[in-house]
């Protein structure tokens, strides 16, 4: 890449800091040259954030079937598998799965949602009545 | 409380924050590009088995980690490294560290990263900084991807530190010990093996999923995507190859671009060896990847979709694994002078 081709749409991140990257000069000289951003990867990001929000509309719709709990619609909210969750709130894998169940979740005690509320950076509340706030 | 450091941005975080901190032993001659090659930076991998925020792992780098150790050990200079179970234990002995005028490198996780915009916030746990200060509760933070330097207080830093889930820094720390000072001879020795190892990696690792081969197969998988995944997953898949290629810092292209700026410098250090003239045929594969990666985004913007144009997506990959397997081909070739 030419140092005068590197690209510079201005990506979320170009707003705050621009990136280096190593482009070569008139004589074919590496040097370092800095760009704000580049389209490509602009939709690429837009194109992973489009399906996770189709990931938590979908995730919601199925909390409100009783098809599974809160968690669920938490979890893709934080872009969080189930290993990412046992790390963030200490509990096993086989225990989150549980804890998927509408009919488990609603029996958890105050303790155990603490954990997962601090987990996801939200209040117990939020995570029983499924509120976000932006943050 | 502040140590001796000096700020240099980099195109990737590993190689860069390994320059920064060889800084002062190698009196500012390990260059970002120079780290990155002796490090053996470049690698190819597609782990279908491993799902990053629900797509296939590509990688177009090393191992976390694996770049720092690297590169140090091939210049002769000793490192501390440790991982910890305890936080408060990884806060003292960080102070420690501080203390005694060092500054250390970290892995950290970007989910809770403040000074990184949200839409750049995953859950990628193999990213890296130096902490090299601390004004009352804040410290003094390097990241070599942002232009400027940053501020985070102690509660900040520990969530990075110990964030959860694939590849896990467990408040992972890392330096160079001090007094150890590098001559052009190491240079020039560390240099030849960094390639002859990059060679390794990419024309000689057994199996079809790194390597050249690697990217030869994944190409031919590309063409299967369409009919296998359907168009909506294989919108999301390339999009998430072209984020792992264009990787946050490295700016299009990134690491062959890294490479080939690499080769050239050690043309300097080690001339008669064509070093200059095969940096060009690295020129050529990054720029076909950023091609590639035109295309790709065609596909994922919803412009272009049918089998043909996975075809050619496929044929992209194809092409460049002929290039680069021609420019490691020469590099293992290479009669030192």
């Amino acid at each position: 890449m030419k140092k005068d081709e590197v690209p510079q749409d201005l990506s979320s991140l170009g707003k705050i800091t621009k990136e280096l990257c190593y482009a070569t000069d008139s004589s074919g000289k590496y040097v370092a040259a800095l760009s704000s951003g580049w389209d490509v990867k602009i939709t690429a990001l837009d194109v992973a954030w489009g399906d996770i929000e189709k990931r938590i509309e979908s995730a919601k719709q199925k909390v409100l079937n009783k098809e599974t709990s809160q968690l669920l619609f938490f979890m893709e909210y934080r872009l969080m598998d189930i290993s990412i969750l046992a790390g963030y709130s200490g509990f096993w894998k086989w225990q989150i799965k549980r804890h998927l169940k509408p009919e488990v979740f609603d029996k958890l005690s105050t303790q155990k949602l603490e954990k997962y509320a601090e987990a996801f950076n939200i209040k117990v509340e939020d995570l029983k009545s499924m509120t976000i706030h932006e943050d | 409380m502040k140590t001796d450091f000096e700020h240099r941005q980099g195109a990737h975080c590993e190689s860069g924050v390994t320059s920064n901190l060889l800084s002062i032993a190698s009196n500012g001659k390990i260059t970002e590009p120079l780290a990155f090659g002796i490090g053996a930076g470049l690698f190819f991998a597609y782990i279908p088995l491993i799902k990053i925020n629900n797509g296939p792992a590509i990688a177009f780098r090393t191992l976390p980690g694996y770049i720092f150790n690297r590169t140090a050990k091939s210049l002769g200079i000793p490192v501390v490294s440790k991982r910890f179970s305890s936080k408060q234990k990884a806060e003292t002995y960080l102070n420690e560290c501080l203390e005694a005028g060092n500054p250390v490198g970290c892995q950290v996780g970007v989910y809770y990263l403040p000074y990184f915009p949200k839409e750049y916030r995953f859950h990628f746990n193999a990213h890296n900084l130096i902490v090299y200060g601390k004004e009352g509760d804040n410290y003094l933070v390097s990241d070599p991807i942002m232009e400027t330097t940053n501020v985070m207080d102690s509660y900040q830093l520990e969530r990075v530190r110990f964030a959860k889930g694939a590849l896990a820094p467990k408040g992972h720390i890392y330096y160079p010990k001090q007094g150890a000072i590098i001559t052009d001879d190491t240079i020039k020795q560390a240099i030849k093996s960094g390639i002859k190892k990059n060679v390794y990696n990419m024309l000689n690792i057994p199996g079809s999923f790194a390597g050249i081969s690697g990217i030869r197969n994944t190409g031919k998988k590309i063409k299967k995507w369409r009919d296998k995944l359907g168009i909506e997953k294989s919108k999301l898949y390339l999009a998430q190859m072209v984020r792992m290629q264009e990787e946050i810092g490295t700016g299009g292209g990134g690491f062959r671009y890294i490479y080939a700026a690499f080769l050239q410098e050690a043309d300097a250090y080690l001339p008669g060896n064509q070093l200059a003239e095969i940096s060009v045929l690295f020129t050529e594969a990054g720029d076909m990847w950023r091609t590639a990666a035109v295309h790709a985004a065609g596909i994922y913007k919803g412009r272009i979709g049918s089998q043909d144009d996975f075809n050619k997506m496929g044929d992209y990959l194809v092409e460049i694994a002929e290039v680069e397997k021609n420019a490691f081909e020469r590099l293992k070739n290479i009669k030192w002078q």
